[in-house]
């Protein structure tokens, strides 16, 4: 048999993320009924599937920020906090008018909100390209922060909008399919021929693998990490705009709670690793598909979705072992000698 | 030759901290009346008595160049479990306190194992262990569960007289007893100077001989213990178990160690500065209670910033050294070239 087909699909980097999502799948079809049931009303689709492609777009945007971040060797854990700043800031602008009348011109609050978005990643970038601080401490400033920016920005209250055009962006459809995911769809296209057709992925992986060796061949890699940072915020802004779209309303305390958490495992799922250098955009959006598909079995089985999140860590504990070469080197090792004794 | 400052410059960012504790307590004096008690300055340890538990738990894992996400949801968790133990069970409080402080110490020891054995990054295990901890407690209970226990009851209202009518709680003298015994640990023990070897070099710490893998995965679990029993203390302050909890606390217990001039870099750092430190975070607390209109978020602001001010202080601090240290060695590095 001719092995060099199988050979060479596994040594693609979305050979594994596949494997896992189709076994998701899978997994699926035999237990959670009606899973895959498809239907079309008053024209668009409607189904489980749909709904993980809606509800995962969030997490998608987020993934496509933060998997330059991580490939920078950084990581950016207020993405959550900064996906409540952005639907504060465009819940406060369009403003909770009963007759849906906007106090602002749409536009010009979700251009608000995502300037406000770039410049919180803009902030990142500064503390860790600049002052030099730690990834993971510089974002927590504004993980911690961040929410009570939020909270300020809507006077600790939730807003509630009522501006018809706005839900276009997290509930709207076109030709079937979700608006928001066609959203993923142009900043995955845009993110990719950036970084792919161009030096940028090459510069964004040398730095992640030696910032020093990347600055020695001329990289400018402080500025790189700046913005790559504030390219992570404005991907949480625009994601904070399609979650306050999608339920039309902005919550400082609970809106992208916990979202860094299921973005990183996006990431980490698709093949980039948490220790900088190569990464997979599109590995990511997988990611993404399996951690939304994951959520959505969970809930299928009538599990609450605090409780979802035992889950989600345990998933996160056993990727970072499988990532470990100490761990393949222990599971190698048994290996080995069972072959040996065969 | 250079006259030596009496001052040590690592003591310097714990004595800004001193600093601004004091004016900003004196501000606080200045313009709100009755500010100026002994019984303010008691009620910095009794509304902030977990915070010192789990911040002198976070100083040591800071030292050692390590850091922990998940004391906030593991001081929920023992909370939960603390009151359904003692409500739905009906537990002894005698078996109850163990126990809760072993699954404390366990998780951490589980994560301190992952980290070490396996070599992991200490900020993704924690942040999952975040999550984890946040999970289960809504396996216990997703509402509050209030606790009636009366052994409970009795020492949440227990108050001590110290100087005239003064009082403190019986969390203070628990947050003393384990202030004083992490000073002790760190200063006076090998542990604790192994803990300060692993921060300064953890390679060289390891060719010295030091016990680096058994020290480190002890600290996580010395953590995992102070948040439980951080928990525990916080029980006694609420009387109630509830699974949000202590969100966003290891902002503040990491805050608090940061401005009381703990390096996140690792390697420098002492527990009394922490203590500096929650005081600070606790007088801003306190600033904005007497204040009465601000927005009880912006403290989570002016945490930011302080951890921020303070950070920007650790690396000015360390860049001048490196500058220094340059100085005293001018012979540049011969560059390597490559030949043939």
């Amino acid at each position: 048999m001719n092995m060099a087909w199988w050979k060479a699909l596994r040594r693609n980097k979305l050979f594994w993320p596949l494997v896992a999502l189709a076994f998701l799948m899978l997994f699926n079809l035999f237990f959670t009924p009606n899973f895959f049931r498809m239907e079309i009303k008053e024209g668009h689709l409607y189904g489980n599937l749909i709904d993980i492609l809606k509800n995962g777009a969030p997490i998608m945007l987020l993934a496509i920020g933060l998997t330059l971040v991580i490939a920078t060797k950084g990581i950016d854990i207020s993405v959550g906090s900064v996906v409540a700043i952005s639907a504060g800031v465009v819940a406060m602008l369009i403003g909770g008018d009963l007759k849906g009348v906007p106090k602002y011109p749409i536009p010009y609050a979700m251009a608000a909100a995502l300037i406000a978005s770039i410049l919180a990643g803009m902030w990142n970038g500064m503390l860790v390209s600049r002052i030099g601080m730690q990834p993971v401490i510089a974002t927590l400033i504004l993980l911690v922060a961040g929410r009570g920016i939020a909270m300020v920005t809507t006077n600790a209250m939730i807003v509630w909008l009522y501006a018809k055009p706005f839900t276009f962006l997290g509930q709207g459809y076109l030709l079937g399919l979700p608006f928001s995911i066609y959203i993923v769809g142009f900043l995955v296209l845009l993110t990719a021929l950036a970084t792919r057709r161009t030096a940028l992925g090459l510069f964004i992986e040398s730095v992640g693998i030696n910032p020093t060796a990347a600055r020695f061949s001329g990289i400018n890699s402080k500025n790189l990490i700046f913005w790559v940072y504030a390219f992570s915020g404005l991907c949480a802004g625009i994601s904070g705009l399609v979650v306050c779209s999608t339920v039309m309303s902005a919550d400082g305390n609970n809106a992208g709670v916990g979202y860094e958490m299921d973005a990183i495992l996006a990431v980490v799922l698709g093949g980039t690793s948490m220790n900088g250098g190569k990464f997979y955009l599109i590995g990511s959006m997988v990611g993404a598909l399996i951690v939304q598909t994951l959520t959505t079995t969970i809930y299928a089985f009538g599990v609450p979705p605090e409780i979802a999140q035992v889950v989600k860590a345990l998933v996160v504990w056993i990727i970072s072992l499988l990532q470990s070469s100490n761990f393949r080197a222990m599971f190698s090792g048994m290996f080995g000698k069972r072959e040996m004794a065969a | 030759m250079k006259k030596r400052s009496i001052i040590n410059p690592r003591d310097i960012p714990m004595l800004v901290t001193l600093a601004l504790f004091t004016i900003m307590f004196g501000v606080g004096a200045a313009s709100f009346r009755g500010f100026l008690s002994l019984q303010n300055f008691y009620n910095l340890f009794i509304d902030n008595a977990y915070l010192i538990i789990i911040a002198v738990g976070m100083t040591l894992v800071i030292i050692s160049g390590g850091i922990d996400l998940s004391v906030g949801s593991m001081l929920a968790l023992s909370t939960m479990l603390t009151s359904s133990l003692l409500e739905k069970s009906h537990w002894d409080p005698i078996a109850v306190i163990p126990t809760v402080l072993f699954v404390g110490a366990a998780m951490g020891f589980f994560m301190g194992y992952l980290i070490q054995v396996f070599n992991l990054p200490p900020f993704i295990i924690t942040l999952a262990g975040l999550y984890f901890a946040r999970g289960l407690c809504y396996v216990v209970s997703i509402d509050t569960i209030g606790i009636t226990n009366e052994f409970w009851q009795k020492a949440a209202s227990a108050q001590i007289n110290v100087i005239g009518n003064n009082f403190i709680s019986s969390s203070v003298i628990i947050a003393l007893v384990v202030l004083v015994v992490g000073i002790f640990v760190s200063r006076s023990t090998k542990f604790g100077r192994t803990i300060f070897a692993i921060g300064g070099n953890e390679q060289s710490a390891i060719l010295m001989g030091l016990p680096v893998a058994r020290t480190k995965i002890i600290l996580y679990s010395v953590s995992g213990f102070c948040a439980a029993l951080a928990g525990i203390v916080f029980t006694l302050y609420t009387q109630s178990g509830y699974a949000l909890n202590g969100r966003g606390m290891e902002m503040d217990a990491i805050a608090a160690v940061v401005i009381g001039g703990t390096l996140l870099t690792g390697g420098v750092g002492s527990i009394l500065g922490t203590l500096f430190g929650v005081f600070v975070f606790g007088t801003i607390q306190l600033l904005i209670a007497f204040q009465g209109t601000l927005n009880s978020w912006w403290t989570r602001i002016g945490i930011g910033f302080l951890v921020f001010a303070f950070c920007l202080l650790q690396r000015i601090l360390e860049s001048r050294k490196i500058g220094r240290s340059m100085k005293r060695v001018p012979a540049k590095p011969e560059p390597v070239v490559s030949k043939g």
